[in-house]
């Protein structure tokens, strides 16, 4: 059923200087992923799936690819007569003293103040889940706070922006650290928060009007004894990306049945761009085992442990392994790769070899010859 | 008020479909699907919108239900136009009385309506049960160069092949002279493929004229063009080259699906310029697991393969488990095919359940007598029992429990 309490804000270029190889010719939020999807996709669909129908994109520079993946909104169902999706650029005149979610949420307080949803889900991209929004909506409004954030158990993700927190008995944040790199588990924030909305306008205000950018720092933390912060732990699977490594990993966790299933329920099906391929094609030679191939590849090599995105050509007596080979990529015969990762429309001439390590993979940029 | 059209398309999609027994119990024959992410009508449909035509009549009538959700607002093929775009015609009643479609040539009687709101010169007669790409438009050029009152698109067949065929005598201008309605001894191999172009004002005129005839069949083959023939009317025939196959029997459905895995049929559907488009359900990419062995098959998306595939054009949502053979067939959306089965030669329609160490169809080289091997069909939503053995050239529509069911007559 459709919600109308709450309302989405996606934040596709956070975190943008994590990645910066991948990064230098989009936003955050299309990133490819998974052999058919960008990582905007995941966050999209689970706001729709949650009834949101209502979800502004706050884009903040070289959106180009993502306006182009978005279109209308049509293939996550937010093409709308009322409502839908709401592509919301900076304004102008603000681009001088951008400093983050503060800057782009203070850009978009008129579209927040004619929305007549009384919540608002803030959600980065960085976090790969097909999290249930509506458990978490309902989770904000039982505790009653006035900010709610989705955290994690794990290995806090070296980035600057990521919350360890703490929580008491009924949830409630009572400690909360910044940017302190640690290789112990701890509980930290994902970059997603339900809040009130006039909560939120307010909050935003202020803090502009001192003078203050940082979301986490001067609002949360600064404010944190003051504020209703509870937390909410995210039961869904859940994959930070946070570097080049941790962005092939996250690939490459897609070839385990059980990551699949979380990622991809039946019931909130994950919704992407349409590129009307043919099926997969599958050569008299092909030798295809424990890969991800999505529709318009063709094979005609040996493909191993791999991520194969849409129109993805490998050709005979080419070997790939723990490879990622993002769409239209040609791979020529006779090549040799062993965890690559291939950008887009990268072209393998033949007899190529290349190989990095599992923990090290060989990043081959968009458009590139090789 | 609609803005006119030059050509309007009517696609028939009416029909039964009763040579594919099974297979069209619940559906219509167009929206049988095909070559692993398709229906038969993405073909006409992305044709016509590949060819320019954006007003395109759908006429159904035999179990129009899933047809109808297909099709929705056209969306898929770009055909949610203003005021063109695409139309589900379906037959209905009115002040004096209402018919079923009596023929072809009646149900385009029956929604001149339709058409004459957009005043084209042109309609386009399509059918929905043939695998092509063609552009119309070029078709349709030849018909205005000639200054015709019909164009008759044909293929050229071999000579041994042409008495199964609608074959058209023409002469040397390709004017034509003679309909030969699956002739004993061809004169001709010029095959009719169900393709007219008429002049709209023409037709008009012939369909009021075929309606008041109660004698007549109300039919295009029968009827109508033999009718303009008579009378003298410009009639030329034009040639289509390239892959056309008509997909009515369980034999051609299941030739043409694997026609799509021989590189030397010229039909791709991954052409870039000429794109077949259909309403998609996105599923995530197919997963072959450590045990899969693919080879020379078409696999879609949201699939789970663990067995071995050769030879076989599987769908949406596909599920072989490990051990699981499936070899010359056809596994259409949702299907499962168990642990240790066997599936060989058959087409099994959406959502089967093949069980575990259960055998569908068998190879023609293992068949004791050849006249009665043939594909073997499992309809959809059909249980077919662990160890349960469906012979070649079954129709199965009912579930199989763990014993012999007999071949289709």
């Amino acid at each position: 059923m459709r919600n109308y309490t709450a309302l989405g804000l996606i934040f596709p270029n956070m975190h943008d200087d994590a990645i910066r190889d991948c990064t230098a010719v989009r936003s955050f939020g299309s990133l490819p992923f998974g052999g058919r999807y960008r990582l905007i996709d995941f966050v999209l669909s689970s706001m729709v799936n949650a009834g949101i129908i209502k979800v502004g994109v706050l884009t903040k520079s070289h959106y180009q690819s993502l306006m182009d993946h978005l279109g209308s909104g049509k293939a996550w169902d937010l093409s709308r007569k009322n409502e839908g999706l709401y592509f919301l650029p900076p304004l102008s005149n603000s681009d001088a003293k951008y400093q983050g979610r503060i800057s782009s949420l203070a850009d978009v307080m008129t579209f927040l103040h004619r929305s007549k949803e009384k919540l608002v889900v803030l959600s980065d991209c960085h976090m790969v889940s097909s999290i249930d929004y509506s458990a978490m909506i309902r989770a904000h409004e039982e505790s009653g706070a006035e900010i709610t954030m989705a955290y994690r158990r794990g290995v806090v993700p070296p980035l600057a922006d990521i919350p360890q927190i703490q929580v008491d008995g009924t949830g409630r944040v009572t400690d909360m650290l910044l940017g302190r790199m640690s290789a112990e588990e701890a509980l930290y924030g994902t970059g997603i928060y339900v809040v009130r909305k006039d909560w939120l306008m307010r909050v935003v205000n202020e803090a502009v009007a001192r003078n203050q950018y940082h979301f986490e720092r001067d609002i949360l933390q600064g404010r944190l004894h003051e504020i209703a912060l509870y937390g909410y732990e995210v039961p869904e699977w859940m994959m930070p990306i946070y570097s080049l490594e941790s962005y092939y990993q996250a690939n490459l966790q897609l070839l385990d049945a059980e990551v699949r299933r979380q990622l991809f329920p039946k019931s909130r099906p994950v919704y992407t761009k349409l590129r009307d391929c043919a099926p997969a094609q599958y050569g008299l030679h092909a030798k295809v085992e424990n890969s991800l191939v999505a529709d318009g590849a063709h094979i005609e090599g040996t493909v191993r442990n791999s991520i194969v995105f849409r129109g993805v050509t490998v050709g005979r007596d080419s070997v790939l392994e723990d490879c990622v080979v993002m769409q239209d990529v040609t791979v020529d015969r006779h090549c040799s790769l062993r965890c690559v990762m291939a950008d887009k429309n990268a072209l393998f001439r033949e007899g190529r070899t290349l190989q990095g390590f599992d923990s090290y993979p060989v990043y081959i940029k968009k458009n590139a010859v090789v | 008020m609609f803005r006119k059209q030059e050509c309007v398309a009517m696609l028939l999609a009416g029909g039964q479909g009763s040579r594919l027994y099974a297979l069209t119990k619940r559906i219509a024959k167009p929206a049988v699907p095909f070559g692993g992410k398709y229906r038969i009508i993405d073909f006409p449909l992305s044709n016509c919108v590949n060819s320019g035509i954006e007003t395109v009549g759908v006429l159904t009538q035999y179990q129009p239900l899933e047809l109808n959700d297909y099709i929705g607002s056209g969306q898929p093929w770009d055909l949610d136009r203003m005021d063109a775009g695409v139309h589900v015609l379906a037959p209905y009643q009115r002040s004096k009385g209402g018919d079923w479609y009596k023929g072809t040539a009646n149900a385009i009687y029956q929604n001149m309506q339709f058409i004459e709101r957009y005043d084209p010169e042109y309609v386009l007669i399509l059918s929905g049960d043939h695998i092509y790409k063609m552009d119309y438009s070029l078709m349709l050029q030849a018909h205005k160069e000639r200054g015709a009152d019909c164009t008759i698109a044909v293929l050229d067949v071999p000579r041994e092949e042409a008495s199964r065929f609608g074959i058209l005598n023409t002469n040397p201008d390709g004017s034509i002279y003679e309909f030969d309605e699956k002739p004993a001894v061809p004169k001709s191999t010029l095959a009719s493929m169900g393709i007219y172009i008429f002049t709209w004002e023409k037709l008009r005129k012939y369909l009021i004229a075929d309606e008041e005839n109660a004698a007549s069949h109300n039919d295009f083959g029968k009827d109508v063009l033999p009718s303009m023939l008579a009378a003298g009317e410009r009639m030329f025939a034009y040639r289509f080259e390239g892959y056309w196959k008509d997909v009515g029997t369980i034999d051609s459905l299941w030739e043409a699906n694997l026609d799509l895995l021989n590189p030397k049929i010229p039909l791709d559907l991954s052409d870039p310029a000429w794109k077949i488009y259909s309403r998609n359900p996105g599923m995530p990419p197919q997963h072959l697991s450590a045990t899969a062995q693919v080879q020379n098959s078409m696999i879609t998306e949201g699939c789970e393969i663990s067995g071995r595939v050769e030879y076989s054009v599987i769908f949406a949502g596909v599920t072989i488990e490990e051990g699981a053979e499936v070899v010359d067939s056809i596994l259409m959306p949702g299907t499962v095919v168990r642990k240790g089965a066997r599936v060989q030669y058959a087409i099994l329609a959406e959502n089967t359940d093949i069980g575990e160490g259960a055998t569908v169809g068998e190879r023609p080289e293992q068949a004791t007598d050849l006249t009665k091997w043939g594909v073997a069909v499992v309809a959809s939503g059909i249980r077919v029992a662990p160890g349960a053995v469906v012979p070649a050239k079954a129709m199965v529509e009912q579930d199989v429990e763990a014993k012999e069911v007999s071949a289709h007559a």
